[in-house]
C-alpha cells in the first residue's frame, strides 16, 4: 500500500499548491491578512506533503519493493543503502519528485524571511511560487509519477547507472537542483514586483538574498558536478560542453549576471527593467535546462518525437512561464521607476558591461547548445557542434571580464573616481604580468600569448581583489564585512582562471600499452605498471592495475587504477587512480588486456588542475559570505 | 560632450564590443560545427574527403581486431545496409563493444576511416539516431534495438 501514499500525497500537494496560487494571485474578498494566513498553511502543507512522497519513495528503494517500476528500473538487492537513498534522485521521475520537494523548501523559507514585506507583496510572491509548483507538480504525476506499479513486480531490479554509483553524485543532483529552482524565487519576485506596479529599489533588496542563496548553490552543484566527472567518467577532463552540462551554466551566466545588476538596482536605483527581464531570463533558461535534460531531446530530436507527451508538457510550461511573465512585463513593468545618471568610469559602467558580456556569452553558449537541434528539426543535416566552439565563445567575452573585475570593483558609484588607486593597479598589473610570465616559462613548454594572458588576468585580479579588501580594511566606514564576500568570490575567479589557463596550456596524455614492469615518463615523473590482480566490490568484480609513480628513483604514490564490471546489466566502469601532488594531478585509468600480457593504459598529467574545484569553491564561500553578512545585518 | 551623449557613446561602445565578440564566436562556430554520416552514406560517397566528420552505426558482431600488445585496433561499423571499416589507436570507452551503437570522429583515407577519438554512450541502450532510423527500415531486428 505504500506507494499508494506517495501518489495520494502528490496530489494534496497539488491541490495546496492550487490553493496557494489563488490566496496570492486572485482577488480575494476576505482580508490580506486573512489570506495570509491561509497562505502559510498551503505553503507548509505543500512542503509536508512533498516530504512525505519522497519519504515513501525512499522507503520503497531502501526495502525494494519492486513492485514499483522506479524502484526495480533503478536499484537492486545489491545496491548499498546510501546508494539506494540516492536513486531517488537518480532517474527522471525521482529528480523531479526532488525538484518539486526543494521548490516547497523553498517557499517556506520565503515565508520566513519575509516577515519585513508588505503583506499584498508577499502574497504575491508565495502566489507565483505555488503557480510553478503546481505546474511542476501536475508534470510529476500526469507524466512521470515515481509511484507506478508495474503489472508483474520482477524479483530483481536492474542496476543504478554504475558511473552515479558515487558519493559526489549523491550530493551534486540535490545542490544542482537546489540552484535551478532556487532562481524560480527570484522570478517569483519579479512578477510579484511588477504585479504590483509601484517598486522600485526595495523590490532588489529583498531579492537579492535569495538570488544569491540559489547561485551559492548552483556554482557548489556544478563544480562538484565537474570533479565528479573528472574522477569519475575515467577520461580525465574536467568539463565537456556537453549539452547537459550547457543547461547547468547558462542559468549560472545568467544568474551572476542577475547578482550584479540587483546591486545595481539595490544601490543606486538603476537598471530597474533589465534586472527585472534578467530575473525572467534566469528562471526561463533553468526551465530550458530542465527540458533539455528531461524530454530526451539531446538524445535525438527523434526519440522526442516518438514519445512527446513529457517534452510537450515541460515545453507547454515553458511557454506558459515565460509568456505569461513577459506580458506581465509587457503591461506592468513600464511603471518601475528609475533616476539618476551616471559617469563613464563609474561601478555602474563596469557592471552594465559585465551583465552585457555574462549575458552574450549565456547565449552563444544557447546557439550552440540548440543549433545542431534546429537543424534536425528542419531536416538540414546532422551536426554537432563541439568543444572548439564553446571555447572560442566561453573566452573571448570572459577573459576580458576577468580583467575588468580587477579595475571595476574598484571603481565607486556614480562617479568611478579610479585615479586615485590608478598607480597602485598600474603597478599590481605589471607584477601580475611578470609573475603570470615566470609561472608561465616554469613548464618548459612553449608558452602561448593565451597562456600568459589567461595567468595575468587571474594573478590581477586575485591582487586587485586582495588590494581592495586591504584598503577597506583601513578605512573606517564600516564596509569591511560586507565587501569581503565579494572579493573572495573575484579571489574565486581569479584561482579558477589561473586552473584553467595551467591545464588547457600544459597538460600531457597518452595512451600507452604497458607489460609488467615497463615504464613511461610522464612530465618530470616516471609511471611503472606492477601487474594486474582481481578484485571484487559489493556489486561488482573487477581487474586492478597497480601502479608506482616515481621521481628521480624516489617513490611518489603507489596508485591502483580498476576496471569493474557490475554484476546487473553487466556494464563496465573504469575506475581511475589520481595522485595528487603539489599543483599537479597525475591521472590513471586502466584500459583492457591487448595480449601479449600488455594492457592498454591512460596517463595524463594536469597541471594546476586542482585550482579549477577551489576557485569554484572559494566563489561559494564569498556568497555564503555576502549572505551570512547580510542576515547578520538584518537582525542588528 | 552632455551626460546623454555620454551615455549614448558607452552604450555604443558596448554594442560594438559585444557584436566583435559575437562575430568572433560565430565564425569558430563556423569552422567548428562537425557533420554526421552514416555508412550508407559514405559509402555512397557523400561524406567529405578532406573535412573531418563523424561517422555513427553499431559495431559488427566479430569485427572487432587488434594488433597484439598494441593499442591499434579496427573494426566494422553497420547501419545493416552498408558497412565501413575503422581503424583507431588508443583507449576504448568502458561501454564500447560489438552490437553497441558508437559514434567515431576521424576522416577518409583510401575508404577506410581512420578515428581519432571513439564514443559510446553513457547509456546502454543509447544508439546513434541515424542508426535508428536506418534499422527502421529493416523490419526483423528493428523493434529489439530501436530506442
Amino acid at each position: 500500500m505504500m506507494p499508494e501514499w506517495g501518489t495520494l500525497a502528490l496530489a494534496v500537494a497539488v491541490v495546496l499548491a492550487l490553493w496557494s496560487s489563488v490566496l496570492g494571485l486572485a482577488p480575494l474578498r476576505w482580508s490580506e491578512s486573512m489570506s495570509l494566513a491561509l497562505i502559510r498553511q498551503s505553503t507548509y502543507g505543500v512542503w509536508l506533503a512533498l516530504t512525505v512522497a519522497f519519504a515513501v519513495l525512499i522507503h520503497a528503494l531502501v526495502t525494494h519493493d519492486f513492485s514499483v517500476v522506479y524502484v526495480a528500473k533503478n536499484s537492486n538487492t545489491e545496491l548499498p543503502v546510501m546508494y539506494c537513498v540516492a536513486a531517488a534522485w537518480g532517474a527522471h521521475e525521482g529528480s523531479l519528485l526532488l525538484w518539486a520537494l526543494l521548490l516547497s523548501v523553498w517557499a517556506v523559507l520565503v515565508w520566513n524571511g519575509s516577515h519585513a514585506l508588505p503583506s499584498r507583496l508577499r502574497l504575491r510572491v508565495l502566489g507565483v511560487l505555488g503557480l510553478v509548483q503546481l505546474g511542476f507538480l501536475l508534470f510529476t504525476l500526469l507524466t512521470s509519477s515515481p509511484f507506478e506499479r508495474a503489472v508483474v513486480a520482477p524479483t530483481e531490479g536492474a542496476d543504478l547507472n554504475p558511473i552515479l554509483q558515487d558519493p559526489a553524485l549523491a550530493l551534486h543532483p540535490p545542490l544542482l537542483y537546489m540552484g535551478y529552482v532556487g532562481t524560480a524565487v527570484a522570478f517569483a519576485f519579479a512578477v510579484a514586483a511588477m504585479l504590483g506596479g509601484q517598486l522600485d529599489q526595495r523590490f532588489a533588496r529583498w531579492a537579492r538574498p535569495w538570488v544569491l542563496a540559489s547561485w551559492v548553490s548552483l556554482t557548489l552543484g556544478i563544480t562538484l558536478g565537474s570533479f565528479w566527472a573528472y574522477y569519475e567518467l575515467g577520461w580525465g577532463g574536467w568539463w565537456f560542453w556537453d549539452p547537459v552540462e550547457n543547461a547547468s551554466f547558462m542559468p549560472w551566466l545568467a544568474a551572476t549576471a542577475l547578482i550584479h545588476s540587483l546591486a545595481v538596482t539595490e544601490k543606486r536605483g538603476l537598471f530597474t527593467q533589465w534586472t527585472l527581464l534578467l530575473s525572467i531570463l534566469t528562471f526561463s533558461l533553468s526551465l530550458l535546462g530542465t527540458f533539455l535534460v528531461r524530454s530526451g531531446v539531446l538524445v535525438s530530436v527523434h526519440s522526442f518525437a516518438a514519445d512527446p507527451t513529457r517534452g510537450l508538457f515541460i515545453l507547454g510550461l515553458l511557454v506558459f512561464y515565460i509568456v505569461g511573465a513577459l506580458l506581465v512585463y509587457a503591461l506592468k513593468g513600464q511603471a518601475l521607476k528609475q533616476s539618476g545618471g551616471f559617469t563613464e568610469t563609474s561601478r555602474e559602467s563596469f557592471l552594465l558591461i559585465n551583465n552585457a558580456l555574462l549575458v552574450t556569452t549565456a547565449l552563444l553558449i544557447l546557439l550552440g547548445t540548440l543549433w545542431p537541434l534546429i537543424l534536425e528539426v528542419f531536416k538540414w543535416g546532422q551536426i554537432s557542434v563541439g568543444p572548439p566552439y564553446f571555447n572560442v565563445a566561453f573566452m573571448i567575452p570572459m577573459l576580458p571580464l576577468v580583467f575588468l573585475v580587477s579595475v571595476g570593483a574598484h571603481a565607486a558609484w556614480k562617479y568611478g573616481a579610479l585615479a586615485r588607486r590608478q598607480r597602485v593597479l598600474g603597478a599590481l598589473a605589471l607584477v601580475a604580468l611578470g609573475g603570470g610570465s615566470l609561472l608561465a616559462l616554469s613548464y618548459h613548454a612553449p608558452v602561448s600569448l593565451l597562456t600568459v594572458s589567461g595567468f595575468w588576468a587571474g594573478l590581477l585580479v586575485i591582487f586587485s581583489s586582495a588590494y581592495l579588501w586591504w584598503n577597506e580594511f583601513r578605512s573606517a566606514t564600516g564596509v569591511k564585512s560586507a565587501a569581503l564576500g565579494m572579493v573572495i568570490a573575484h579571489i574565486g575567479i581569479g584561482v579558477f582562471t589561473i586552473g584553467v589557463s595551467g591545464v588547457s596550456s600544459f597538460a600531457i596524455e597518452k595512451d600507452v600499452s604497458l607489460g609488467v614492469h615497463d615504464a613511461v615518463p610522464l612530465a618530470d615523473y616516471t609511471v611503472q605498471f606492477l601487474g594486474t590482480h582481481p578484485v571484487k566490490g559489493p556489486n561488482y568484480d573487477g581487474v586492478g592495475g597497480a601502479f608506482v609513480v616515481l621521481r628521480d628513483a624516489t617513490v611518489l604514490a603507489q596508485l591502483e587504477t580498476q576496471k569493474r564490471v557490475f554484476h546487473a546489466g553487466g556494464s563496465a566502469m573504469t575506475h581511475a587512480a589520481i595522485h595528487s601532488g603539489g599543483g599537479y594531478d597525475l591521472f590513471l585509468a586502466l584500459g583492457e588486456d591487448v595480449g601479449q600480457g600488455k594492457w592498454s593504459v591512460r596517463l595524463q598529467y594536469k597541471p594546476l588542475v586542482r585550482l579549477i574545484w577551489w576557485g569554484g569553491v572559494l566563489m561559494a564561500l564569498g556568497g555564503l559570505w555576502a549572505l551570512w553578512f547580510r542576515a547578520r545585518e538584518g537582525r542588528a | 560632450m552632455t551626460p546623454r551623449q555620454k551615455r549614448l557613446a558607452l552604450v555604443l561602445a558596448m554594442a560594438v564590443g559585444v557584436g566583435v565578440a559575437a562575430v568572433l564566436a560565430l565564425q569558430a562556430f563556423d569552422k567548428n560545427i562537425t557533420y554526421f554520416f552514416d555508412p550508407s552514406e559514405v559509402v555512397a560517397g557523400k561524406a567529405p574527403s578532406a573535412r573531418a566528420f563523424r561517422l555513427g552505426g553499431m559495431v559488427t558482431e566479430g569485427s572487432v581486431q587488434r594488433s597484439p600488445g598494441s593499442l591499434e585496433v579496427r573494426f566494422v561499423l553497420t547501419d545493416f545496409a552498408h558497412s565501413v571499416t575503422v581503424h583507431y589507436t588508443g583507449l576504448l570507452p568502458d561501454l564500447f563493444r560489438e552490437g553497441q551503437g558508437v559514434i567515431a570522429h576521424g576522416s577518409l583515407k583510401d575508404g577506410d576511416f581512420y578515428a581519432d577519438e571513439v564514443l559510446a554512450k553513457h547509456d546502454e541502450k543509447y544508439m546513434p539516431p541515424e542508426v535508428a532510423k536506418s534499422l527502421k527500415h529493416n523490419p526483423p531486428t528493428a523493434e529489439k534495438i530501436t530506442p
